[in-house]
This record gives structure tokens, C-alpha cells and sequence, in this order.
């Protein structure tokens, strides 16, 4: 017979606790936004990993998600605007041995930092890029971004922005990245799998988050955080192994959700300790 | 959960039962653990936090299948669930 169990006394710790700046928390970030999320489930897939904790660190640059850098309890990096990734290279080049996560906004990555993605993702650089997209510029206000959908609203177009966005798979894809995916912060169990195969993938592993910006994108779009979730439940379409090229966010049409890229390709420290260090002792 | 046959097995399946454990303060109000709960056990409670949002509150306790959906979703680390080991008394 079965009967009802006892509760302890005492309540257990949070099972991140180990990973966060409890002294920080409550956090920053908005009701409703996914950068929590997509914050927690990529200290989940730290934690999956099974690695000592000082053998990763993480770097972030300037915006809303790269204030991440500063809840994590390992070392990390909260760099100059959209320098996160020739920092965290450098970190890489330095000392191979670590496994470094950049983890930042769509503003940080893309828009004044594009330039160091696709130079970094041509070179394969042994780095996990974990990109935060809300389509928009969340933390000054809302301003039309890069990654904004066609006919979006926000505080510079306010009749809706007449250009395309960004299709953030197919950049990747087409600079050199060795793993690509995308999950929203719905689909958490399968983000945490893809952060967790990306830190183990050696190259540069890319993985965009889309999350929901109920603030700055989403009041001037009329949708409420609970309607963007149920947006990505409804308007999403799973497909692994899918064409990067046919990823465009397109809510009307369907956005493809997935994995997109898994190649092995030899790495830029490996290369470069193979032709520049050849006598080295370890 | 209403079957539309029985499964035969179903008396020996045993459903993992879940404790939920809510820290109060860092609960910011978004509701993702209420709307995706797969039992809907969770509702808003009428009670203010420390920043004046009212934190999720468990209404049928019993019901948790500890899933962990409500511990991966909240952007807050405010919520989790631990399995509570059945006690089972020998008669």
C-alpha cells in the first residue's frame, strides 16, 4: 500500500544553484523574456556535460542577453559592444584546452558584430555561439534590428520596417560553421541537447535561440509573451537536417526549427598549432 | 488521464510522483510554468511576492508527475521539482 509522503522540512536548493550568482538574482531581465530561459538551459547543458566547471568559460558582449556573463558563476567575460567573439578567439588561441561559449544577443552578434561572426565561422574557430534572437534591439528600446521581420513595428518603423531580416542559419552556413541550429525557448529540452552537442562539437557551433521580447517587440506587435510561446507551439516546423537557406523567420509561413549543420571540419587552433607550433612538448 | 483502452499493464505502472518547490522572491508573474503545466496544477496565487507579482501556487499537490517542464522554462530559477520517493508500508 502506498501512502502519502512526507515532506522535508527544509527546502531543497534550486538544481542551478551551483551555476548562478545567487547573490544577483532576481535578474534584470523582463516578465516574460526568454533569455532566462535560454540562460538556464545552457547552464543545464554545462552541467550535462559532465566537465570540471573551470574548464569553460564564457564571454558575452553588450545587450540584454549578454548580461548572462554576469549570473554565471564561472569565469566570464562581459566584453566591449559586439566583441564577444574576437575575445572569446582569443581566449581560444591562448589556451585550447577550454571550451568557450559566447553567449549574446542578435543586436551584439549580428548587427555591429556580423563582421567578427563570419570571420570567425570562416576560420572554424573552436567556439560555441549561442545566439539570443528577439528581433529587435530589446535594451535601447526597440529599435529596428538586423534580425527584425518584414512589416514588424518597433520604435523606428513604426509603420511596419520595409526590409528583410537577416537569415542568421544560412549566414552561418554560408561563412563555415560546423554545427547550426535553432530552437525557440519553448522547445527547451531539445535547445539544452543542441547547446550540449555543440560544446562537445570541436568548431564553431552556432545556435540561434529565438525568444520573446515582450516589452519592446512585442507590445508594438499587439502579441502578449504567452501569445509569442503559443506562436512557436503552433507556427513552428521541426526538421532536422533541413536547408538552411529555406530558415527565413516567416510566422505566416512557418519558421523551421532544428539542426541544421553537423560536419566535421578541422579546426582553427588545431591548424594552427599543426603549421606554427611543430616542436611544441605537449 | 482517460484511456480509450486500459492498457493491461496499467495497474503495475508506477507514475513517478513530483514535489514543486517555489522561491517565492525571484518570481516575476510570466505565467510560462501555469500555462504549460502538462497537469495544470499550478495557478497564480492571490499573495504579492517582494517585488509585487503574485508567484504561482500549487492547487492539487498530488497531481505533479515531476516532468521538470515548469524548472526548464522559468526564465526566473524559480521553480523546481523533486521526486518524492513513494513509501510504501508493509503491512
Amino acid at each position: 500500500m502506498t501512502t502519502n509522503p512526507k515532506r522535508s522540512a527544509k527546502q531543497p536548493e534550486h538544481p542551478l544553484d551551483d551555476l548562478i550568482r545567487t547573490d544577483r538574482i532576481p535578474h534584470i531581465w523582463c516578465p516574460g523574456c526568454g533569455i532566462g530561459t535560454a540562460f538556464s538551459s545552457c547552464l543545464r547543458a554545462i552541467k550535462a556535460t559532465g566537465l570540471p566547471y573551470n574548464r569553460f568559460t564564457m564571454v558575452s558582449g553588450i545587450g540584454c542577453s549578454a548580461r548572462g556573463a554576469g549570473y554565471i558563476k564561472l569565469d566570464s567575460f562581459h566584453t566591449t559592444h559586439g566583441r564577444a567573439i574576437p575575445f572569446a578567439s582569443g581566449i581560444k588561441m591562448a589556451r585550447p584546452d577550454l571550451k568557450v561559449i559566447v553567449f549574446s544577443g542578435d543586436g551584439d552578434l549580428f548587427a555591429i558584430g556580423g563582421n567578427h561572426f563570419i570571420h570567425a565561422a570562416r576560420r572554424n574557430m573552436d567556439l560555441t555561439v549561442i545566439c539570443v534572437n528577439n528581433l529587435t534591439y530589446g535594451m535601447t528600446g526597440g529599435q529596428v534590428a538586423a534580425t527584425t521581420p518584414n512589416m514588424a513595428k518597433s520604435t523606428t518603423t513604426p509603420l511596419g520596417n520595409p526590409d528583410s531580416p537577416f537569415n542568421l542559419p544560412l549566414l552561418a552556413y554560408a561563412s563555415g560553421a560546423s554545427y547550426i541550429a535553432r530552437w525557440t525557448i519553448l522547445h527547451t529540452r531539445d535547445l539544452t541537447t543542441a547547446i550540449n552537442e555543440a560544446i562537445m562539437r570541436k568548431g564553431f557551433s552556432f545556435i540561434e535561440v529565438l525568444s520573446p521580447c515582450p516589452v519592446n517587440y512585442g507590445r508594438r506587435n499587439k502579441e502578449k509573451p504567452i501569445d509569442t510561446l503559443k506562436l512557436y507551439q503552433d507556427r513552428t516546423i521541426t526538421k532536422n537536417g533541413a536547408d538552411p537557406a529555406r530558415a527565413e523567420i516567416d510566422f505566416d509561413r512557418g519558421v523551421i526549427i532544428g539542426k541544421f549543420i553537423d560536419i566535421d571540419r578541422s579546426a582553427c587552433d588545431d591548424r594552427y598549432c599543426e603549421i606554427n607550433r611543430p616542436c611544441s612538448d605537449d | 488521464m482517460a484511456f480509450w483502452r486500459v492498457p493491461l499493464d496499467a495497474q503495475d505502472i508506477q507514475i513517478t510522483q513530483g514535489g514543486v518547490y517555489i522561491i517565492d522572491d525571484r518570481c516575476k508573474g510570466c505565467g510560462y510554468c501555469i500555462a504549460f503545466c502538462p497537469k495544470d496544477i499550478l495557478q497564480f496565487s492571490d499573495r504579492f511576492n517582494r517585488k509585487g507579482y503574485h508567484p504561482p501556487v500549487v492547487v492539487k499537490p498530488g497531481e505533479c508527475v515531476n516532468c521538470h517542464y515548469c524548472e526548464i522554462i522559468c526564465p526566473e530559477f524559480a521553480i523546481y521539482s523533486v521526486e518524492i520517493q513513494p513509501v510504501v508500508s508493509v503491512k
